[in-house]
């Protein structure tokens, strides 16, 4: 099939950037969308072109690594997908197909439609994990752990980190990606002595970088790949206000 | 090339417990004045570098993607082995040991491979205490499932995603090491040179892949946890940034290479589907249970598989080995998988497929039953090839998944190169010619979280080195090559891309040294590469600079790479005259067509050493004892 392709094209941060347009003259339909840009790209080298960067990894729809904007959708327009499991099938002959970057200010583009996710990372880092040193672990089934509590822990715990809940957010909040690390490790035995703390820590580095807060568009939930629940984000939000208000947790402090 | 494997002594039970006993330490206070580099952030990376954290040390940790948990341990989908027993099916320590030691054809460390079924266990209790939420019974325990080559349920597991689940683990572990000032990451930064100084690795010089910028970072320990170089196929199961670029540099400057040529082709992928194609993806090998793998008995019956009646299919796995069937071992499916569509009978458009069939199954058990065994999986099919396999059976193909061979390491997994120590896939120990499933990941986490913190003190506490000058002129020298090679890549401005040339250097990988070898298929193989090597220096195009972000340039610089790896698999392979594991040479096979080792003359690691550009490289050998187990002729008629 044939396509018209507008992408966005950045060289740096400080680039001002711009929309080019790009036509494909044979697409089959059995590619996924990151071989369809395979195929520009060489045609881009063969004619002395740039090529469009962007980011990409596992191609398994597991890494995180991918995302971009299809048309106005994070990821595209099929639901719990990922850009490279997301197959040309899915288009139409002579579609014309618009590519952005994540747009949110928390993600400054580094070059075309890669952009630079670091403040997940300072997130993360705040609080985001269970302090168990290697070598003091008692044994595995000496904490008993309710199926459903680990059902729930997983449903959180399958965030990819791929930031298309902030792209997606009107608001570009980051509340789904920190409200499912927060109720991943809230709802497991293991994760309660720093649970305070760490919604404390974690909501803290949060607001120190540009992300805006959560007005209930529910976007995130609608275009997240794992289908991570906005459950997550009242899940933080009583955490946070639990350590805030009632003061509980540790006396110490890290945030 | 000294090989000196430095096993401690003892029985075999005892040689880790031995081992920490008497092992040197690195007192709380020094240890803070050792800084470790840690290249690649996947369970073996990410654990040594939190691990090390938690211990004390400083540590550079560095990963090629923007962030330490996107590395491609997170894509193992099966699960983790354990000794635990929980299921009082009756598994040992030494049962694991066994089972790994078997299905990896006797071809591994007998030391090294106890030591990992020892640790299983304790891997097992520090994720459960990391927050790993593994599958659990409605009573709150633990749950196992069952895995190929194993007789007992051992396999702990989170959904299909394992691995993820695992590298989160350890990425948290990581990260809190982060927050209190022990480690440093360095994100989007690739490792291009190892630093030897006074023959001992002393750093490495990275490229920022974001400003193009070269610098080299100085340590007392070097660790490479970078995985493995199946995409030197270039079609593999492997994420499209892994690459053999580390351990491929740190041969050139030393670290002996250990059977190469030892990779692991897995049965069950979704076939390729045009010349577009940029990976492959794995459907998990739990689908032989109730799949059955058949092709056309006529060569070029080109009809729907519906069409083709009962009597027309051959069911080639059950026809071959009765009593194993379709769940004979990785190798053993893949090898006759490539053997039925060499003779013509291949299904699907590119004619390289066999069907997976789950219709007497379905049959059988009822579609709800299937459903709920494999519901996940088929949905993943059907979104990929928008076949439904409830209604038509799936087609699949073997694809490259995973390399056994790796740098060579002694038991306290330090190379040939003293300072440089390889973990994980990187390495070479323990999985012999073949990898049985569920044990990767439990080999990533074991390197990392528990053997490293132990093995690498006794290396520091002996070595007196004094901090690396920076103009030091090995320094200098490291730093000019990679820029050399940068500069060398760019100023070809040939006409091919780097793609097309990676395209062409796998398909003569696979064609020749990948599921079935011969003496006369590597000689063409060897001619080919350096035919193909020769034009890529010649033709390739890399556009751009290096002064910036460059997704090409840094191909270009794998691909090079590869190119040097892929013909010294090949020699590797020609070099190794018997059958074994992943590794089948067609001229030593069984009257039956199967592997035939010949532990007389091949019951050793083959280590290569480099000896310049345009050198044959000299082989070297470490002789594998096996004194706890008996060699013995795999059979699964």
């Amino acid at each position: 099939m044939k396509l018209t392709l507008e992408i966005w094209r950045q060289r740096s941060a400080q680039d001002t950037g711009r929309f080019e347009t790009y036509h494909l003259a044979d697409v089959s339909t059995h590619m996924s969308f990151l071989e369809m840009l395979d195929v520009l790209n060489q045609d881009l080298i063969a004619k002395g072109e740039q090529p469009v960067a962007f980011d990409h990894d596992c191609r398994e729809g597991i890494c995180g690594t991918c995302g971009f904007v299809i048309n106005g959708v994070a990821h595209g327009h099929l639901k719990r997908n990922t850009i490279c499991q997301l197959h040309m099938r899915h288009f139409s002959d002579g579609d014309h197909i618009v590519i952005e970057p994540w747009r949110a200010k928390a993600f400054p583009i580094v070059r075309d439609l890669i952009v630079d996710r670091s403040a997940f990372e300072r997130i993360m880092r705040a609080g985001g994990y269970i302090s168990a040193r290697a070598g003091s672990a008692p044994d595995a089934n000496s904490t008993l752990i309710p199926k459903e509590k680990a059902e729930a822990a997983m449903d959180f715990a399958e965030c990819i980190g791929c930031g298309a809940c902030v792209a997606s957010c009107p608001n570009g909040a980051a509340m789904l990606f920190v409200g499912a690390k927060i109720s991943h490790l809230g709802f497991l035995p293991q994760g309660q002595p720093e649970r305070d703390e760490r919604a404390r820590a974690m909501v803290s580095a949060m607001e120190r970088e540009a992300f805006g807060a959560c007005t209930n568009f529910t976007s995130c939930e609608a275009t997240c790949p794992k289908g991570i629940s906005i459950v997550g984000i009242a899940r933080m939000n009583r955490d946070f206000l639990k350590a805030k208000v009632l003061g509980g947790g540790n006396l110490g402090g890290k945030g | 090339m000294k090989l000196d494997a430095r096993i401690p002594e003892g029985p075999l039970a005892d040689k880790w417990t031995s081992f920490k006993a008497h092992a040197k330490l690195v007192s709380p206070a020094n240890k803070r004045k050792h800084t470790i580099i840690v290249v690649g952030t996947g369970l073996a990376g990410g654990g040594a570098a939190a691990s090390l954290g938690e211990l004390g040390y400083k540590v550079e940790a560095f990963c090629y993607q923007d962030s330490a948990r996107r590395a491609h341990s997170i894509a193992a989908q099966g699960g983790i082995n354990a000794a635990k027993n929980y299921q009082n099916d009756g598994d040992t320590v030494f049962r694991l040991f066994y089972d790994t030691v078997k299905g990896g054809d006797f071809r591994a460390r007998e030391a090294n491979v106890h030591r990992l079924a020892e640790i299983s266990n304790q891997i097992i209790d520090h994720c459960v205490a990391q927050g790993v939420p593994f599958a659990r019974e409605y009573s709150g325990y633990l749950a196992n499932r069952t895995f190929g080559g194993a007789q007992v349920s051992r396999t702990f597991y989170a959904r299909g995603q394992t691995g993820q689940q695992l590298l989160l683990g350890a990425y948290a572990s990581l990260n809190a090491q982060v927050a209190a000032g022990q480690v440093r990451v360095h994100e989007r930064t690739e490792m291009l040179d190892l630093i030897v100084v006074d023959g001992v690795a002393r750093g490495i010089v990275t490229r920022n892949m974001v400003t193009g910028d070269i610098s080299s970072h100085f340590g007392d320990a070097v660790l490479l946890c970078t995985g493995g170089y199946s995409n030197v196929f270039f079609l593999s199961t492997s994420a499209k940034g892994c690459n053999g670029s580390a351990v491929w540099r740190a041969h050139k400057r030393g670290a002996g290479f250990a059977n190469p040529c030892f990779t692991q082709i897995h049965p069950t992928c979704i076939p390729q589907s045009g010349d577009y194609q940029s990976k492959l993806t794995l459907m998990s090998e739990s689908l032989r249970n109730d799949g059955r793998v058949w092709v056309p008995k006529k060569a070029g019956d080109d009809r729907p598989p519906a069409q083709i009646p009962e009597d027309e299919r051959d069911y080639y796995l059950e026809r071959i080995y009765p009593s194993f069937g379709n769940m004979v071992p990785r190798d053993v499916a893949s090898r006759n998988a490539k053997n039925v569509c060499d003779e013509g009978r291949g299904i699907g458009e590119t004619k390289r497929g066999v069907y997976l069939d789950f219709s007497h199954a379905i049959k059988r058990l009822g579609v709800d039953v299937i459903r709920d065994r494999y519901g996940n999986l088929f949905e993943m099919y059907e979104m990929i090839t928008n076949d439904n396999p409830y209604e038509t059976p799936m087609k699949i193909y073997p694809a490259p998944h995973y390399t056994m061979g790796g740098l060579w390491v002694d038991y306290n997994l330090m190379s040939t190169i003293p300072g440089l120590f390889v973990l994980g896939e990187a390495n070479f120990s323990d999985h012999g010619a073949n990898r049985l499933g569920a044990s990767a990941l439990m080999q990533g986490l074991a390197d990392g979280f528990f053997v490293i913190p132990n093995t690498l003190g006794a290396y520091l506490a002996e070595s007196k080195a004094a901090p690396v000058n920076p103009d030091n002129q090995a320094v200098k020298e490291a730093e000019d090559r990679v820029r050399a090679l940068n500069q060398r890549l760019l100023a070809v401005k040939g006409s091919k891309s780097v793609d097309s040339f990676h395209r062409e250097l796998g398909m003569i990988m696979l064609d020749k040294c990948g599921m079935s070898r011969s003496k006369e298929g590597l000689d063409e193989a060897i001619a080919a590469i350096r035919d193909l090597r020769e034009q890529f220096w010649s033709n390739v195009v890399v556009p751009g600079d290096g002064e910036s972000l460059n997704q090409e340039l840094e191909k270009a610089g794998r691909v090079a790479d590869y190119f040097e790896l892929a013909e010294l698999m090949c020699l590797d392979a020609r070099e190794r005259e018997e059958s074994c594991g992943g590794h089948f040479r067609e001229e030593h096979r069984t009257e039956e067509g199967e592997a035939l080792r010949d532990d007389d003359n091949f019951c050793h690691a083959t280590v290569w050493q480099y000896s310049g550009e345009g050198k044959a490289p000299i082989a070297h050998e470490e002789p594998l004892v096996f004194e706890n187990v008996a060699l013995t002729q795999r059979s699964y008629k």
